[in-house]
Order: C-alpha cells, then sequence, then structure tokens
C-alpha cells in the first residue's frame, strides 16, 4: 500500500526505513545519549551544603578544601560504582532559612543524589525536615549530638564525626584521672553549651569527679572578667566550650585574671579552630589540655594514612595550608568530610546504587554499616556506626599546649565514648 | 463601585487566580519556592500595614513572626497539639504581644519607636535562649512530618504533601490579602494613612490617633503571628534565628523593594528578593568566583540601590506613573 505527500509516493518500506532512521537518530541525538546513559555514566552528584558565609565560614572554607581533595582521591581512583562524583555547593549563609531553602533546591532543581558537609546544628536541624520529606539522604558532619538523638528523621547521617555527647563522655576518666575531681564548666549560652552542660556532669559523676559550678555565658556577651569571680575557689579544672569571635578576648581576659596561676584548662578546641594558638594573648595556655578529633599538629606517630590524608587536604606539619602558614584549618573536625564521603561511597557501592530511585537502597544500606577500619578511607581512627541512630563513634585525642604546638597526650578508646541509643530511626517508613 | 475600585478587586482576584494556576504548571522547585515565599508574604503584609500605611517603622517585627513561630511550636512539640489548635496558639500569641507592645511603643515616635522596637526584639531573642531548655536555643526545634496533619473525619490532610502545602500557603495569603486589601480600602485605612502623612492635623480633625495606631499594631502583629504559625506547621522547623533582627529587617526590605503602601508589594518584594539571593549565588559563582559575598550581602546592596534610587518601591512607581489607581 502506497501513499502520497506533496507528490512524493511513499511504501511501507521506506516508512518503516524512515521510522529505523527516525528511531536510530533519536537515540543518537545528544538529548537521548544524556537519558541513556544517565544509568550508566552520568555523573553522582552531591549537593555540598557549605557554610562559604556567616559564623561558619572559617569551617566552611575547610570543610570544602577537605571535601574537594576527597572527591579528587575519589574520582582519581573511579568514581563510585564507575561513575565520576561531581559536588554541587551552595551557600547557606550558615542560617536555617536558607539552610532548608538549599536542600529543597538539591533535591528538585539539581536533582542531586545525596545532600552532603552542613556542620553548625541549627543549620542541620533547620534543614532536616526538608530532606525527609523529599526522602533525600542527608549526611552532616556537624559532631552535635541532633542526629544521635533520633529526634530528625530516617534520611539523616552523620557517619564521619563523633557526635559531642560522645566526645565528652570519652574525655571524663581523663579529666577525673589527671586534671583534677572539681570541675567548673564555662559554656554559651546556647545550644553547643547546652550539650556540655548536660552530658558532662553524670559522665564526670560515673568516674568519681563532679561538676561544681556551671557558668552559662550569653551568646551576646563581648567581655568574660565579671563571671569569673563565680568560679568557686576549689576548683581543679576550668573546661571551656566558648566559641565564636570573642573566644580570643575570653582567653586574654581568663589569663589576665589568673595571672598565670590558678585552676588547670580543659577545652574542646572548637573554641580555636581555625585561630593560630601562637596569638597574642593565648601564651597562658601553655600547658593546658584539649580535646582534639584529629591532631591539628603532626604527630610523631602519624599513620601513612593520616599523613596521606593531610598531604592531599594541603596543610603543612603546623595544620596550617600550605599555600598560607597563617590560614589554620580546622583540622579537629574537617577529617569528618574526607571520611563521610567515603561512607556515602561505601554505601552507595552496597547499595549497587543507581539513581535517585535508590535512594531507599541507600539509606538501608548505610544502615546496614557497622565499622569502618583506619586507613586511606578513615585515617582519623577506627569507628563504629550504629545504624539505628545514624551515629558513627571514634576513638578522641587529648592534646597539651607545649612550646607553641598541641602535642597528643591520650586517645580515648572507642568503648569510652558509647551509649545506650535514645531511639530507633529504622522504624521510620522510608 | 467605581471603575477604579473594579480595576483593584479584578486585579487582586486575578493574582490569586494565578498564583492558583502557578499550582499547576510550575516546576517542582519553584512549586516548591512559591509555597515558602507566600507564607513570607504574608509576614511582609503584616508588616506594610503599620510601615506602609501607617507610616510606623518598626525594626522588631521579627519578635512577632517569631511569637507566632514558637506560640504554634512549643505546645507542637512538647505537648503534642494539633495543627489548627497550635496556629490558634501562634496567632493569640502574636496578636496579645502586639497589643502588650503596642501600647508601651506607640508612646514614642519616628526614631524612638525604631529603637524601642528593636530593644523588645532583642528581648524576644534572648528570651528564646533563657528558656533554653524549652527552646533549644539556636538549635532549636523540629516538628515531625506526621504532627503536621490535619485529621478531617476519615481524611488526613497531609500539609508536608507539596500541592496541600502550596494551597494551604495560597489559602492564608489569599485570605490575608483579601482582609488587607478591605482593610486599607476601609475608613480606619484612610486613617492610618492620614496618620502617616500628618498626625497632628489628624488628631485635630478629632480622631484618636493613639487608639488607631494601637488596632494597626494589633492587626500587624496579628497578620506576622499568622505567617509564624503557618510557616512552623508547613516547613517544621523553629530556632532562634527567626527571632533576630536579620528577620526584623527583611520584611521591611521586601516591603520596600515591592512598595510600600501597596497591597500587593510585598508580595512582588519577597518573590523578587527571593529569586535574587537565590539566583546571585550562581552569579557570583560564574562571574566572581573569588568574593565570598553572602545572600545576606546582596540584601544589604539591594537595600542602598533601593533607597537611593527607587524609595517608593516597584509598585509604588508603577502607582505614581502609570496606575493611579492601584490600591
Amino acid at each position: 500500500m502506497t501513499s502520497s505527500i506533496f507528490g512524493k509516493k511513499i511504501s511501507r518500506r521506506s516508512t518503516l526505513k524512515g521510522l529505523g532512521a527516525a528511531a536510530t537518530g533519536i537515540v543518537a541525538g545528544p538529548g537521548f545519549v544524556r537519558y541513556a546513559q544517565a544509568q550508566s555514566s552520568a555523573p553522582i552528584k552531591i549537593g555540598f551544603q557549605a557554610h562559604r558565609t556567616g559564623i561558619g565560614a572559617a569551617y566552611g572554607r575547610w570543610y570544602e578544601k577537605t571535601t574537594n581533595a576527597a572527591i579528587k582521591a575519589i574520582n582519581d581512583a573511579g568514581g563510585i560504582n564507575g561513575r565520576m562524583v561531581e559536588v554541587i555547593v551552595e551557600d547557606d549563609g550558615t542560617d536555617p532559612g536558607r539552610g532548608a531553602e538549599i536542600v529543597g533546591k538539591f533535591a528538585t532543581q539539581y536533582k542531586v543524589d545525596v545532600a552532603y558537609g552542613t556542620l553548625f546544628s541549627h543549620v542541620v536541624i533547620g534543614s532536616a525536615p526538608v530532606a525527609g520529606e523529599m526522602k533525600l539522604p542527608y549526611f552532616v558532619v556537624s559532631e552535635g549530638h541532633h542526629v544521635a538523638s533520633t529526634k530528625l528523621n530516617r534520611y539523616v547521617f552523620q557517619p564521619g564525626i563523633t557526635d559531642v555527647k560522645s566526645q565528652i563522655q570519652a574525655m571524663a576518666p581523663w579529666i577525673s584521672a589527671y586534671a583534677g575531681k572539681k570541675v567548673t564548666q564555662i559554656f554559651p549560652d546556647f545550644a553547643f553549651g547546652y550539650d556540655h552542660r548536660d552530658y558532662l556532669p553524670p559522665a564526670l559523676k560515673a568516674q568519681g569527679a563532679d561538676v561544681i559550678a556551671q557558668i552559662a555565658i550569653p551568646p551576646t556577651e563581648s567581655s568574660f572578667t565579671k563571671y569569673f569571680p563565680q568560679i568557686p575557689a576549689d576548683t581543679d579544672v576550668i573546661y571551656h566550650v566558648m566559641v565564636g569571635p570573642a573566644v580570643l578576648t575570653f582567653v586574654k581576659e581568663l589569663g589576665e585574671f589568673y595571672g598565670g596561676s590558678g585552676p588547670k584548662l580543659f577545652g574542646f578546641i572548637d573554641s580555636l579552630e581555625a585561630v593560630d594558638i601562637n596569638s597574642p594573648g593565648l601564651e597562658f595556655l601553655n600547658g593546658s589540655h584539649f580535646w582534639e578529633g584529629a591532631p591539628r599538629y603532626a604527630q610523631d606517630n602519624d599513620t601513612d594514612a593520616m599523613k596521606a590524608y593531610r598531604a592531599a587536604v594541603g596543610i603543612d606539619e603546623n595544620g596550617a595550608s600550605v599555600d598560607d602558614p597563617k590560614d589554620v584549618s580546622t583540622a579537629a573536625h574537617m577529617f569528618g568530610c574526607w571520611e563521610t564521603l567515603y561512607v556515602i561511597k561505601k554505601a552507595m557501592e552496597n547499595a549497587d546504587y543507581k539513581g535517585p530511585e535508590d535512594r531507599g537502597k541507600l539509606v538501608e544500606a548505610t544502615e546496614a554499616l557497622t565499622e569502618f577500619a583506619e586507613g586511606p578511607e578513615h585515617p582519623q581512627g577506627p569507628k563504629t556506626f550504629n545504624g539505628k541512630i545514624h551515629q558513627c563513634f571514634g576513638i578522641q585525642n587529648i592534646s597539651v599546649v607545649e612550646d607553641g604546638k598541641l602535642k597528643v597526650v591520650h586517645k580515648t578508646t572507642i568503648e569510652d565514648g558509647l551509649y545506650e541509643p535514645e531511639g530507633d530511626y529504622t522504624t521510620q517508613p522510608l | 463601585m467605581t471603575g477604579r475600585d473594579g480595576k483593584a478587586i479584578a486585579l487582586h482576584g486575578g493574582v490569586i487566580a494565578a498564583l492558583f494556576a502557578l499550582n499547576f504548571v510550575l516546576p517542582e522547585y519553584h512549586h516548591g519556592v512559591l509555597a515558602r515565599v507566600l507564607v513570607l508574604a504574608v509576614f511582609a503584609m503584616g508588616y506594610n500595614l503599620l510601615f506602609g500605611y501607617a507610616g510606623l517603622l518598626s525594626l522588631g517585627h521579627a519578635m512577632f513572626f517569631a511569637a507566632g513561630l514558637y506560640g504554634a511550636g512549643l505546645p507542637m512539640y512538647h505537648f503534642g497539639w494539633g495543627v489548627l489548635a497550635a496556629f490558634l496558639s501562634g496567632l493569640s500569641a502574636a496578636t496579645i504581644l502586639a497589643f502588650v507592645i503596642g501600647m508601651l511603643a506607640l508612646r514614642t515616635k519616628g526614631v524612638a519607636f525604631m529603637i524601642v522596637t528593636m530593644m523588645f526584639a532583642q528581648v524576644g531573642y534572648l528570651l528564646v535562649y533563657y528558656f533554653g531548655s524549652w527552646t533549644r536555643g539556636d538549635e532549636g526545634l523540629v516538628i515531625q512530618q506526621h504532627a503536621r496533619a490535619i485529621e478531617i473525619g476519615a481524611t488526613t490532610l497531609d500539609l508536608t504533601e507539596p500541592t496541600t502545602r502550596y494551597m494551604t500557603a495560597l489559602f492564608l495569603f489569599s485570605v490575608v490579602l483579601l482582609v488587607t486589601f478591605a482593610l486599607v480600602r476601609s475608613s480606619f485605612g484612610r486613617v492610618l494613612i492620614a496618620i502617616r502623612e500628618n498626625e497632628e492635623r489628624t488628631r485635630m480633625l478629632g480622631y484618636d490617633t493613639f487608639a488607631n495606631k494601637l488596632v494597626a499594631m494589633v492587626a500587624s502583629g496579628a497578620i506576622c503571628g499568622a505567617a509564624g504559625a503557618a510557616y512552623l506547621i508547613l516547613f517544621g522547623y523553629v530556632g532562634s534565628t527567626f527571632a533576630s533582627i536579620q528577620y526584623s529587617i527583611l520584611p521591611l526590605l521586601w516591603v520596600l523593594l515591592g512598595g510600600a503602601s501597596t497591597t500587593l508589594g510585598p508580595l512582588v518584594g519577597t518573590v523578587l528578593m527571593f529569586y535574587l539571593i537565590d539566583g546571585s549565588g550562581d552569579l557570583l559563582k560564574t562571574y566572581a568566583p573569588g568574593w565570598n559575598i553572602s545572600h545576606l550581602g546582596i540584601v544589604g546592596a539591594a537595600l542602598i540601590i533601593l533607597v537611593l534610587f527607587f524609595p517608593k518601591g516597584i509598585l509604588g512607581t508603577i502607582r505614581d506613573r502609570w496606575a493611579r489607581w492601584l490600591p
């Protein structure tokens, strides 16, 4: 049977030939190629919610450097499931409102495979509902207890850095044994401080020590001397966790108040991340102790994995940028980015992850993880992972300030930081 | 009804109809964005009632938005209240707060009023920290997805479902837009404009300007509180950031951009500012990769340009030049 269009005769054979050619053309066309390859070689997209600006900017910059280094290492080694990894960075201004909008943007505009990288707790908590509603796996590097508290949702994970409740608990045996039995806490009167306020006293109690005073400093405070007379005279150890721009003033005024004598000092390095320990006014910190997630300064017994990690990220033996010795890193936390990306890789490989339709499988595969061995993928040390509370637990470092450097004097065990789970995310529907 | 009235009514009806239609055509991302923007536009409309029409420049409206957020969020989180009860709680909290603050702050004028409202808002912000064991301070609280639903008989209205959320936001926006539209065209609205233009003369004409300003303050606070309560219910998070000075400046900026004392200006300003911030990230990344400018930097630059070149905002300029009938 033939028909005529514009005077040209078309046979069934020529029609089929034409359809065949058209189909071939469509398949060969750029749009279709992209679609056909979407499952095989299109990059895996990770939405990086970065604190490029706002109060978290110093951390954010180093989180970004670490992320870029890890992604380069992963891609150089063949990517994830044979696919390259692409990172899409959006600045959240360290603001929870904007953070939530950005996670929504990752899910619905960029259509990323996972969202990742958030540090500040209020941004994590503000963004978590969107991740849950959009069913977008959201891997944070925040150290807050919010994930492990099981108050968020099934799509939020923290597999690359130990949470602060565990960190505090792990510090207690050493403080009690080596620093003193009577502890006064000074902490910022906001949520980061509340974790220390709430979790340190029972942890110390279990070790036979006591918190004898808790001094909360309002978030708007810029001078601290007036709070120091509240420190009881029989204090053995001052436990301080001030953060933010006022920390240098805090440390300087505390030093001037005691004039070189006074109780021992124990702090979380959060106070001085990205700050040179040899800055003017910090001299009196000499001899005091700090918690560090990963050591800022290169240590004599660093593993090859730790050395390789530091070289890849680009930090020198003082924990500053190899390009600028004054640019001090956030070494105690940023390793969490490196390790989280390798956890994402591992979970995607275990789930045989193909694309967003496999997000549920990815969540289950992540929950099924239990241990991360120390090595190039986990240079900070070995970790266990509790899939029910979506939280990892690792070793912690206690360092002393000596000759203008931080030297690790004690490493805790994973068991020091373990606590009873407060819930179970796996009971929530996917 | 005059031709002027007809045009205004048609315009407002048309905007609501267009927003309704957008639900069916917008891509997923912009659909989600507009739901959020509609709620924030309600916040801006509340601000506009006091600033645009009554001429009272408050620098503390974050406290009313936050009163709505916390008024709804705290009972939902701690006592398991339902959505409707929580919304009414947030609305009531903001309304009562606006009455109390109005009674005190309206004794001042001009710069003093700005400072007093800012100080009260700062007190509100610090109270969030003071009651940190309830509010969790800056970290804030998450309202779980399953709690953000309304049971109607055997049916459950899931307010986290995108279309339901959009329609709920549009419903609130439409109600507030129509209420604002009616208010500003009423004799009360005209008294507010008279107060803005010349308070002494208005008083001389026999109007109780304090009472009228107080009603405007309470209505403004209530609308902002409704926006806060809706934000909490629809998006599931409350934290101290929403009580900070930043959230007092933002509605001012949205209103200035869209056009103060225009009923639709707050919507225009909120939409444009959102996309300005959202798009600026990509533009900066492409054309100025080394500049670490935050979205607040964009907000600040927009504010300076506005004050210098477009003091009446977009719809204010359109009204001046081409459409005198715009309410």
